[in-house]
């Protein structure tokens, strides 16, 4: 039995007395390709972002490698939904990219000649050093999201978390996405990504957690996908689901 | 007036170089912090704090009987904090949205600011006078020591913002992303706004409570519309609010009765309108001709594609007229003849007897736009 890159035990949430997430356990072994499934307002992305310490759980505890998320942040990437950002901010795709660098840089210093490269070299692999240059709202949406993805693999991490990575993207970007995230796994590293369709799943991930305020269930794709774990998480709406399963 | 007497005076004339230092001063300052208040959509939260210092002032005078600058000064930052403050706690704690948050504290302090002014005008004492150029800005009452004072705070601010330039940018563009690196978020944010304050305290007696707001928000718009780059944004704002702050003083130094703060601001609007107009790609009138462009363009692509569809039918020549294709696609006379001709410069098409004809790029282009 692998590690567990992430661990969480009894996580509850809350915005305003409204539980969105609710005693939640989740243990992420090392290596999977994760998503993580639900309905609308199902808590998916407040759970990545509590993990990150973005959101202050009500109760509970995440664990990043068996230690508290402060003293694991190096080891962590992460990608925000692209609709969090203004894309009209004046500042082109490798400064972007470069932007998941300041913390190596460190306080006050400027990035100089090996930051810019690796932020090249990031941007390549996500097929877009011709773009270096480009202010970002010139590129499409699916740009915009692999440009996000470079500032993530310019991190360096082990563990990658993706917001709805795949959300209003053309079938270029999602070819390239799903490449990419097939070469973190052979590369060792741990992917937890947000998605939101269900045709894909058993396609592109390995692993799946299917959430709804509560954890309805983890584990391999394979015993997590069932008509029975999909009712339970998407409730009456499962006319169609049931063909999808 | 001619310039070389201005040059001189603003050497050698006490009052003008003084004033013409404090406004270039305020308009830098403002403009530089101004650009990071508008990236972060916080034009308005300028609007607040501004008019939040007023009751500051006001209360200083009160407590210390002073009209020390620096004391006055120290009144409006704290006063203009609290402000900041309100808007965050309410946003945060209450279910009023931020914009209604601003409008509350905006006000609210504005109006108890106004009621200490009355207050503080009916007191015996003689020293009494003055305070009310806070609220419309009186340049002319700019002394040495204020300026001084002005470019001590201004200069700590923009030599702050220089050394978390990185950090502030990051903070601006994506604070989510920031926070998951382990910067301190809300302690950036704290710094950047207090920051913020202190560029709106620091024109305060130049400009007043009322228009300062304008400096911080207008140089930022206009250097938006000229460049791409944050970098070049911040110094253009930054040369925008300095160059309107001299222009400003000088010419309420030779016309009479001209107040400079408003002055100032009048300049800083024309700034804004030709950049709004003008600038390359972001200007209105950059943005029309594109947009009529592409409508050229896409026209050319409809006629060259109409001339393959029938290129060696029995029809061709009657076909390939302009009359015939303006009639088809419902252009006017005017739009189709610079249709054919961007066509003609091109080389898509030639021209004989009134019939165009393809040319083998013209072809080419055709089946492309086809395709597409």
């Amino acid at each position: 039995m692998s590690r567990n890159a992430v661990s969480i035990t009894d996580l509850t949430v809350a915005y305003r007395e409204k539980p969105v997430l609710w005693d939640v356990d989740l243990e992420v072994p090392e290596g999977v390709l994760m998503a993580i499934v639900g309905p609308n307002g199902a808590g998916k992305s407040t759970l990545i972002k509590t993990i990150l310490g973005l959101v202050e759980p009500a109760a509970g505890r995440v664990y990043i490698y068996d230690a508290p998320y402060a003293q694991q942040r190096q080891l962590v990437g992460y990608v925000p939904q692209r609709g969090t950002v203004d894309w009209d901010f004046p500042t082109s795709a490798l400064d972007v990219v470069m932007m998941g660098l300041y913390r190596q840089v460190g306080w006050i210093r400027r990035p100089g000649r090996s930051e810019r490269k690796a932020a090249m070299d990031s941007l390549d692999k996500v097929g877009m050093a011709d773009f270096a240059d480009r202010q970002i709202s010139q590129l499409s949406g699916g740009q915009q999201q692999r440009v996000f993805l470079a500032r993530a693999l310019v991190q360096d991490a082990q563990i990658y978390f993706m917001d709805e990575p795949f959300a209003g993207v053309d079938a270029t970007t999602e070819r390239a996405i799903v490449d990419l995230l097939r070469e973190l796994r052979a590369a060792g590293k741990t992917v937890v990504v947000v998605h939101h369709d269900l045709q894909t799943v058993q396609e592109y991930f390995d692993w799946l957690m299917l959430l709804n305020v509560r954890r309805i269930a983890s584990g391999p794709v394979g015993a997590v996908f069932t008509d029975e774990n999909l009712r339970r998480a998407y409730g009456g709406r499962i006319a169609f689901l049931s063909q999808v399963a | 007036m001619d310039i070389g007497q201005i040059l001189h005076d603003l050497l050698f004339d006490y009052t003008l170089r003084t004033v013409a230092l404090g406004s270039a001063t305020l308009g830098l300052v403002s403009g530089v912090l101004g650009a990071f208040a508008v990236l972060r959509k916080q034009s308005l939260l300028g609007d607040a704090i501004s008019h939040a210092a007023l009751p500051g002032v006001a209360l200083v005078f009160l407590l210390t009987g002073s009209k020390e600058a620096v004391v006055l000064v120290l009144g409006a930052v704290a006063a203009g904090w609290v402000g900041t403050l309100f808007v965050t706690l309410v946003t945060r704690q209450t279910r009023v949205k931020q914009d209604a948050a601003l409008g509350i504290v905006l006000s609210v302090f504005f109006g108890f600011g106004i009621l200490l002014l009355t207050f503080i005008q009916r007191l015996p004492t003689a020293s009494k006078a003055g305070l009310d150029k806070f609220l419309f800005g009186q340049a002319a009452t700019l002394v040495q020591r204020d300026v001084v004072t002005m470019a001590t705070l201004g200069g700590i601010a923009v030599l702050l913002v220089v050394l978390f330039w990185k950090e502030f940018k990051l903070l601006s563009f994506d604070p989510d992303f920031a926070a998951s690196l382990g910067y301190p978020v809300r302690a950036l944010d704290i710094l950047l706004t207090s920051l913020t304050v202190i560029a709106i305290v620091v024109g305060l007696q130049t400009v007043g409570v009322v228009l300062m707001s304008a400096m911080l928000v207008a140089p930022a718009a206009a250097a938006r519309q000229w460049t791409d780059r944050l970098d070049v944004m911040t110094i253009l704002s930054g040369a925008f609010g300095a160059l309107v702050g001299l222009l400003g003083a000088v010419t309420s130094s030779q016309v009479a009765r001209l107040p400079t703060g408003p002055t100032i601001v009048l300049y800083m609007s024309g700034i804004v309108f030709i950049s709004l107009l003008l600038a390359p790609r972001r200007g209105l009138v950059a943005q029309a001709r594109q947009r009529r462009h592409q409508k050229v363009q896409f026209a050319v692509e409809a006629l060259l594609v109409h001339l393959l569809h029938h290129e060696g039918c029995a029809e061709e020549p009657a076909e390939s007229t302009l009359d015939h294709m303006g009639a088809h696609m419902h252009w006017r006379d005017a739009f189709a003849r610079r249709v054919a001709r961007a066509a003609v410069v091109n080389g898509m098409v030639t021209r004989a007897n009134c019939c165009f004809k393809l040319t083998p790029y013209g072809r080419e282009v055709a089946r492309r736009a086809m395709v597409r």
